[in-house]
């Protein structure tokens, strides 16, 4: 029982009754103030009041946001026909987009997630020092523009140390080259998708009681067992709403992508990146019919998001 | 067996110095005292999910103040039962024998044993959710119990509980507890509960934990 609960019990009990009570039997929270005076019976009886304004003001603020929604949706479709659309997706670039985002969006979701539990876990279960700083840290990627990040992502590549830079490494010393290559499309993907897993897992750890844990290492378990036994298997609804809320932000990169990655047709091009080649190019209705497709994968992930949620909450 | 030498506890802005007291094999023992004192610390440091950081917990002798929870081979039933919510009530009971590698059969063999013992044979399939009150006690009890521990911890397991189903508790934990042949420690609030249970009784007030083996010391605690 959450002591507010006790307290506003208590509260109560001495207000109708007006005496102090110990309850220590209930919940162990004793309160010798009062914490609050009933109000004195000044309204009148035949006083009748409306709720109709109240909820006219916040169903009218709130369906304005609801309607623009709607209505770029509805533009949208509305723009682009139906041999607009089979036209666009019957392109080999945008197949290879298509393709390409599929599997990078994929891979980073399944990254962010592998990155982000741990990482969730530690923020949630323990307080150590600095922690406050890791958990600023983790925010950066959300908070920072775009460009920014593709921007960094660049010079951390080819920032000389001396002789050495991690670019030159990788392609000759490794022989696997990152820059302006897919692997740049899923690290710049993975950047920011990761930063939304570790929330989504932090908040699901959270909500799982430590108590099972302990349960469990008093039975046997050493830290990484009643993890592994207890906790993870609780946490599976947050580990799949992770994943979904990784690949959502994943579909949706694009500022990172075009600087790290570049956007070469065929090669590096995510869907992201056709909506804005076809831009670029005047081919408006292409661009469009894309964006749809976006808009339908982003709806599917949304609504897998949706029923976990309602699972996760009841 | 379970001693405590001069042992000092810190949690949080709360510390308890200085707690030694000792429950010989096979005796019962209630901890009693009034809320907010540590009766729930001093559990805790026992079976390891707690830092001591001054004296010895000793069980049955040996000194496992630096052991690992896992290590130490306590039976605990907190307040809250912390069940395994993603596990049916069979699988609760197996888990610290699977942990334990026991053989199938003999993992059988136990859970029959125990079901059986604390009447929730037929509650095996269930899930944890679908379980009352009293039966979520008896679960919780069976997995304390499960791989036979010499030590059982009990944090005011039977508080929820309804006065029918609590009597009934206290015959079930006495038969339990006897047969076994466990070392018990107890908290309760309940003169009543340590009366039909405890041949012991600990008090803690004021930071110190006097011995009353006397009726009239323990009747002054709420």
């Amino acid at each position: 029982m959450a002591a507010e609960e006790v307290l506003e019990q208590n509260g109560w009990r001495q207000a109708v009754t007006g005496r102090q009570e110990d309850i220590n039997a209930a919940g162990g929270v004793r309160t010798s103030q009062t914490p609050f005076e009933g109000p004195t019976q000044s309204a009148s009886p035949s006083r009748q009041r409306s709720d109709v304004p109240f909820f006219l003001l916040m169903g009218g603020l709130s369906a304005s946001f609801i309607m623009l929604i709607v209505l770029l949706l509805a533009a949208d479709f509305m723009f682009t026909s139906f041999a607009d659309f089979r036209d666009a997706l019957l392109k080999p670039e945008i197949q290879a987009a298509f393709r390409l985002t599929l599997i990078s969006c994929t891979v980073a979701a399944v990254l962010s997630v592998w990155v982000g539990t741990p990482l969730g876990y530690l923020l949630s279960r323990y307080k150590f020092p600095g922690r406050w700083v890791i958990d600023t840290l983790v925010d950066i990627p959300i908070v920072l523009p775009p460009l920014v990040l593709g921007l960094s992502l660049l010079i951390l590549f080819h920032l000389n140390l001396g002789e050495w830079q991690l670019e030159k490494w990788l392609r000759d010393g490794v022989g696997f080259p990152v820059t302006y290559r897919w692997p740049a499309v899923i690290l710049a993907q993975f950047s920011v998708s990761c930063a939304f897993a570790v929330r989504t897992m932090r908040v699901t750890f959270d909500q799982i009681s430590p108590r099972t844990e302990d349960v469990a290492r008093t039975l046997g378990c050493t830290r990484a067992q009643a993890f592994l036994l207890v906790s993870l298997p609780q946490a599976w609804k947050g580990i799949i709403a992770a994943g979904t809320i990784s690949w959502a932000r994943a579909l949706g990169e694009f500022g990172p992508i075009l600087v790290f990655a570049g956007a070469t047709r065929m090669r590096t091009e995510v869907l992201s990146t056709s909506v804005f080649l076809e831009l670029s190019i005047g081919n408006l209705d292409a661009a469009v019919a894309v964006s749809l497709l976006m808009v339908a994968m982003a709806v599917v992930v949304l609504l897998i998001l949706r029923v976990l949620g309602t699972g996760l909450s009841s | 067996m379970i001693e405590l030498q001069n042992v000092n506890i810190r949690a949080g802005q709360f510390s308890l110095t200085g707690i030694s007291f000792r429950v010989e094999p096979n005796e019962y023992a209630v901890l009693m005292g009034p809320t907010g004192q540590g009766k729930t610390t001093i559990l805790e440091a026992i079976c390891g999910l707690r830092n001591v950081i001054g004296g010895k917990v000793l069980i049955y002798d040996q000194d496992v103040t630096k052991f690992q929870p896992g290590d130490r081979g306590i039976g605990y039933v907190p307040q809250d039962l912390a069940l395994f919510p993603t596990m049916t009530v069979q699988q609760n009971l197996e888990f610290a024998l699977k942990l334990r590698k026991w053989s199938p059969a003999d993992i059988v063999k136990r859970v029959e044993e125990l079901s059986g013992e604390l009447s929730i044979r037929h509650l095996l399939k269930r899930t944890i959710k679908a379980l009352s009150g009293g039966e979520s006690q008896r679960v919780a009890l069976g997995r304390a119990l499960s791989f036979r521990p010499s030590v059982l911890l009990l944090d005011e397991p039977f508080s929820a509980l309804d006065e029918v189903t609590r009597a009934e508790m206290h015959g079930l934990l006495r038969t339990v507890t006897s047969t076994s042949g466990v070392t018990t420690l107890h908290i309760t609030h309940s003169t009543q509960e340590a009366e039909a249970l405890a041949n012991r009784r600990l008090v803690l007030l004021g930071g110190t934990l006097s011995e009353s083996v006397a009726e009239s010391t323990a009747k002054k605690v709420p």
